[in-house]
């Protein structure tokens, strides 16, 4: 009996959504093997000697072969530099942030974290990034809101539910989506997302405006909820295409185990499909957020400035800068250290952030991820 | 694993035919060859080129982006004059970009909106490390465009808006802050001002346009704007990215007002409000522009051509609101090879020739005497 | 399947009431999904197609530079943008693909689950947040002020490296995870070292999500305009060399043309551009797939 795997090698796809298709085989045993395999399970820890070059201690007739460790210690030392490489860079840049922010912290007056004043010029450094972390906060946010949902339904869609011919088109419809440039995004949510949201905005600030999260301003056309929005539209694809690709690779054992037991459709996904992409949506979603925080260009063409001294107003329909915005709005003016470093600190803050919920992620997708 | 080596080898061969489309394209692409005629030009170029020498080579020049529009159509003009034998680029990234640039050494001249500062700015002094650069030679501010600035306006039923500096510094800082104010009303008897509040936009990008507003409002607005000019905008409002993005919201949202390029609010329809320097309400035009420069005063020494601008007290029909673009060069010690294209650029760019056509961009000539004391700071230029 | 017996009355039920109800409840949201995705991709598209479509269908578009060319002048094309966006891509992803894919194998193949995984793992979710413009910022400060270099097209690529490689790491690595432990197990039982079987059983099955995210990160580098702000010049002319401090890319094209007036011809540029960039984009996606399918292991 050769080890039967359904899912070793590609098959010829099938049109029919794995859920549906009548001509899946039988459900294979997926316990751990060793019962029915005639063949040795060959591991790294095999307790013959034969990690030395040295010829195996063989069975009486049989040669086997010199297996050479080279290939492999090479590979290995490229993966263990590539490793090396990445961490060193991260390291690099986040030194760099830390070296040129470090002086202008020191010297800076205002408390860093509350204030909302950003005097840099000059002998007297007083800055915070107070409005900067909301701004940037409440627009990932709503953007994350916004896109991951839609992201997993779609991908679900397109693997679960749709015919393969109806899938491909509009899978490779909303990879196109990944294709805009970001520059284009600005200006489409500048001059027509805008405008088209400014009614629905206005309603909503009329309706509960009440509530300081939807308070009235002067243009709601560059507003974070503008802004939120259309960085939602900006991370929807990465989200989906690595979801997609998540879910389509779920075991067809699985979903034909619970289709045996009687499930619905929405059944088979949320049993069989859903616990086994977490750990891929959750890094999908993970790199959307990167994405919408670092998002530079849209986010500056789009949101208003408020001006310095302004009260601040935490409605998602005021304007606000991002750390990205706020540092692009300004990087051809970086002309002392001090002041370089005062915008620095701000994108320092943004590391920061990300490893934080980044941290939080991993911990959610480690804890509760039902690997095979 | 025949299939392995068969599927794979498909694989390669449809990378290989990909890489060659890439290899073919390389080979495939041209220069434009006639240039066509810019929008709302004059028809009929000049004659050929008056005394250029045409060197060949290449420069790159980084700053303001107020004359953007002028200095890419000169430097077309030139290569047409020139037969394209040299390329020049120019980067409009900002007027402190460019100042930062030229006088690191990665670009050879630069165009500001400011002339370079002789004292120390959060620690660095821009004449001295420009001095540096040019390998101890000082360089020149050479005021080459003039670009003057419209307080642009959006409301309704207003069509002729009389202002002062000090009447816009406090709409600007926020003093003033409804269309129907008694300020406001005096200056324009007989218009019908609505009540409404008054919308102020800014560049939330730092701009050399801002620094040059707040420069004529704070010496011309009579203590009413208290802060340093800056880069940076300190009064009140609502900041939108680049002049486009400052004129579309003007353009868009009801009783606003803001500061902008001519050339800016011509293109984008926006009506401008008329300044009164004391002498009766005066209209933005090239001629009162042009008035208003002509009292300018030099105060850099020799062919160091820094400009002190007179915002206030000026003769009257003249509008006073303008900026000045420089382009800073170094006096000597830059490589032969640009020098040479330096020179006869900026020779073309000065000469009537290409001063003429920079009114029809939105921007006024220099007035002759300025413009032969440039021509004569080019000309010394080693 | 019907199976009834004489003896035995098996009935078949359908699924009881809320069953059925969460069911269709979830037929309408994953569809009300891909219908709200599908509405801003088009109207984007919309926008694009109808403000630049006229410029593309012109040849000189895809064969002529911009030298000469002014915001206020109609004519020219976008060659130098093209060349230069593909080209600082193509070096960008000679860096960060192997970079990414051998990351990947480390996470999975050979360290998965020891501390180091974690601590890789963590510094490329950092990488992932960073900014494009402190990227850019980062690579400005090592190339031209610690190293001296000047601007150039490198430099941008180099920045475009911090920004792809995350997106290519993470999916490759999610890829890998999915290649089921039964398919290398039985590449060892045959006495195939470890590394070939990295290389020709888990890569190639992994090959279509892992082209995938090359895609998406060549998709999102190619459309960045920061770095190219900050580290090389805009040129309106051709240059290939990827040394020289002037290059033209079609974002940087976006960038000149946007702040112009609509009328002027410059504007109506910048929608070409930006169309030319999807097309471009769209291009490379339809190479992938092809690669991937062509290169897929199949079953006989």
């Amino acid at each position: 009996m050769s080890v039967t795997d359904t899912n070793a090698t590609e098959r010829v796809e099938s049109e029919l959504p794995a859920a549906q298709d009548p001509s899946v085989s039988p459900v294979v045993d997926h316990s751990p093997v060793t019962l029915h395999s005639p063949v040795p399970r060959v591991t790294r820890h095999a307790p013959a000697p034969s990690t030395d070059g040295q010829v195996d201690r063989a069975p009486r007739g049989v040669k086997l072969a010199k297996i050479s460790k080279t290939g492999d210690r090479v590979f290995r030392a490229l993966a263990s530099t590539t490793g090396l490489v990445i961490v060193l860079i991260v390291l690099f840049v986040g030194i760099f942030l830390l070296a040129l922010a470090l002086p202008s912290l020191q010297a800076n007056q205002d408390d860093f974290f509350t204030s909302r004043n950003w005097t840099v010029a000059g002998n007297e450094l007083r800055f915070g990034i107070f409005g900067l972390l909301w701004t940037t906060v409440l627009s990932s946010i709503l953007a994350m809101a916004m896109a991951v949902p839609i992201a997993v339904g779609v991908a679900l869609c397109l693997t679960q539910y749709l015919h393969k011919r109806a899938a491909s088109p509009i899978s490779f419809v909303v990879d196109l989506l990944a294709a805009v440039p970001s520059i284009i995004f600005g200006l489409w949510g500048l001059i027509v997302l805008g405008p088209f949201l400014a009614p629905a905005a206005q309603w909503l600030i009329n309706a509960i405006g009440w509530i300081p999260l939807f308070s009235k301003s002067v243009d709601p056309k560059g507003s974070v909820f503008v802004a939120s929005v259309v960085l939602a539209i900006m991370i929807l694809p990465i989200v989906m295409a690595i979801s997609r690709d998540v879910f389509a690779q779920t075991p067809r054992d699985h979903i034909e185990a619970a289709l045996a037991l009687g499930a619905t459709r929405w059944e088979v996904v949320r049993t069989a499909v859903l616990p086994h992409g977490r750990s891929g949506v959750i890094s999908a979603s993970m790199l959307g957020l990167g994405r919408a925080l670092g998002e530079t260009i849209a986010v500056m063409i789009i949101l208003t400035t408020p001006a310095a001294g302004s009260p601040f107003s935490p409605s998602i329909f005021a304007g606000g800068e991002t750390f990205a915005s706020k540092i692009a709005n300004n990087a051809a003016e970086f002309d002392s250290p001090s002041k370089t470093g005062a915008y620095i600190a701000a994108g320092l803050v943004l590391f920061v952030i990300t490893f934080v919920v980044n941290a939080v992620a991993r911990v959610i997708a480690e804890r509760g991820g039902a690997k095979s | 694993m025949t299939m392995n080596r068969l599927v794979s080898s498909q694989a390669t061969q449809f990378a290989a035919l990909a890489a060659l489309a890439t290899l073919s394209l390389t080979a495939c692409g041209s220069d434009p060859t006639a240039a066509s005629e810019p929008a709302g030009a004059e028809p009929g170029s000049s004659a050929n080129a008056s005394g250029l020498a045409c060197p060949a080579g290449k420069l790159s020049a980084e700053g303001s982006s107020a004359q953007a529009n002028a200095i890419s159509e000169v430097i077309a003009d030139y290569n047409a004059e020139c037969g394209d034998k040299a390329t020049i680029e120019y980067n409009p990234t900002g007027s402190g970009a460019g100042i930062k640039s030229f006088y690191n050494g990665l670009v050879d001249f630069a165009g500001s909106d400011s002339a370079l500062k002789s004292v120390a700015v959060d620690g660095v002094v821009e004449t001295d490390k420009a001095k540096e650069r040019c390998q101890n030679n000082p360089a020149w501010n050479l005021p080459m465009v003039v670009g003057p600035i419209a307080f642009a306006y959006n409301v309704d039923g207003v069509d002729k808006l009389v202002l002062n500096a000090e009447v816009l510094a406090e709409i600007f800082n926020g003093t003033i802050k409804t269309w129907n104010d008694p300020k406001i009303a005096k200056l324009n008897s007989g218009a019908k001002l609505p009540g409404e509040n008054i919308t102020v936009f800014f560049r939330s990008d730092e701009s050399g346009t801002t620094e040059n507003t707040t420069k004529f409002l704070s010496k011309a607005g009579n203590g009413a704007w208290k802060d340093e000019p800056a880069k940076a905008w300190t009064g009140t409002g609502e900041g939108k990215n680049k002049s486009s993005g400052v004129a579309e919201a003007t353009a868009n949202t009801k009783n606003s007002i803001t500061y902008i390029e001519w050339s800016y609010a011509k293109d984008n329809n926006l009506s401008m409000a008329q300044l009164d320097s004391g002498n009766g309400p005066v209209e933005l035009t090239g001629d009162s522009v042009a008035k208003a420069v002509s009292e300018a005063k030099i105060k850099g020494s020799g062919n160091d051509l820094n400009l002190d601008l007179k915002y206030s007290g000026t003769k009257s029909g003249a509008y006073p609101a303008l900026l000045v673009t420089y382009e800073i060069v170094c006096s000597k010690g830059l490589a032969a090879d640009k020098t040479a294209i330096v020179k006869d650029f900026l020779t073309y760019f000065s000469s009537p020739d290409a001063q003429k056509k920079l009114p029809d961009l939105g921007y006024a000539p220099l007035p002759s005497d300025l413009e032969s004391k440039v021509q004569s700071a080019v000309a010394a230029i080693q | 399947m019907s199976a009834t017996t004489s003896e035995t009355q098996l009935t078949f039920r359908r699924p009881g009431g809320v069953r059925t109800v969460k069911n269709a409840l979830a037929t309408i949201y994953v569809t009300l999904a891909t219908i709200l995705a599908v509405i801003p991709l088009f109207w984007v598209l919309f926008t694009v197609i109808t403000k630049g479509i006229r410029l593309i269908f012109s040849s000189t578009w895809w064969l002529q530079s911009q030298r000469g060319i002014t915001p206020r002048r109609e004519g020219g094309g976008a060659y130098h943008a093209i060349v230069g966006t593909v080209e600082m891509a193509l070096i960008c992803a000679a860096i960060a693909v192997p970079l990414g894919i051998m990351g990947a194998i480390l996470l999975i193949e050979y360290a998965k689950g020891t501390k180091v995984a974690r601590g890789v793992s963590f510094m490329v979710d950092i990488l992932s947040g960073i900014p494009s413009i402190v990227a850019a910022l980062f690579i400005y400060a090592l190339f031209i002020t610690i190293f001296g270099l000047g601007r150039s097209a490198i430099a941008v690529s180099c920045a475009l490296v911090l920004l792809m490689l995350p997106v290519v790491l993470r999916s490759t690595e999610e890829m890998l995870k999915l290649v089921p432990q039964e398919l290398r197990e039985a590449s060892y039982a045959l006495g195939v070292p470890k590394w070939k079987t990295i290389l020709k059983v888990v890569i190639p099955t992994a090959f279509g999500g892992i082209m995938t995210g090359v895609m998406l990160g060549l998709a999102r580098v190619m459309g960045e305009t920061a770095p190219l702000l900050i580290l090389v010049s805009y040129a309106v002319g051709i240059n290939f060399s990827p040394t020289s401090d002037t290059m033209g890319a079609l974002p940087t094209m976006i960038n000149a043309g946007r702040d112009q007036p609509p009328q002027m011809p410059g504007y109506e540029r910048v929608w070409a551009a930006a169309l030319t960039l999807i097309i471009i984009v769209m291009l490379l996606n339809l190479l992938a797939r092809g690669i991937a399918r062509a290169s897929k292991l199949k079953e006989k």
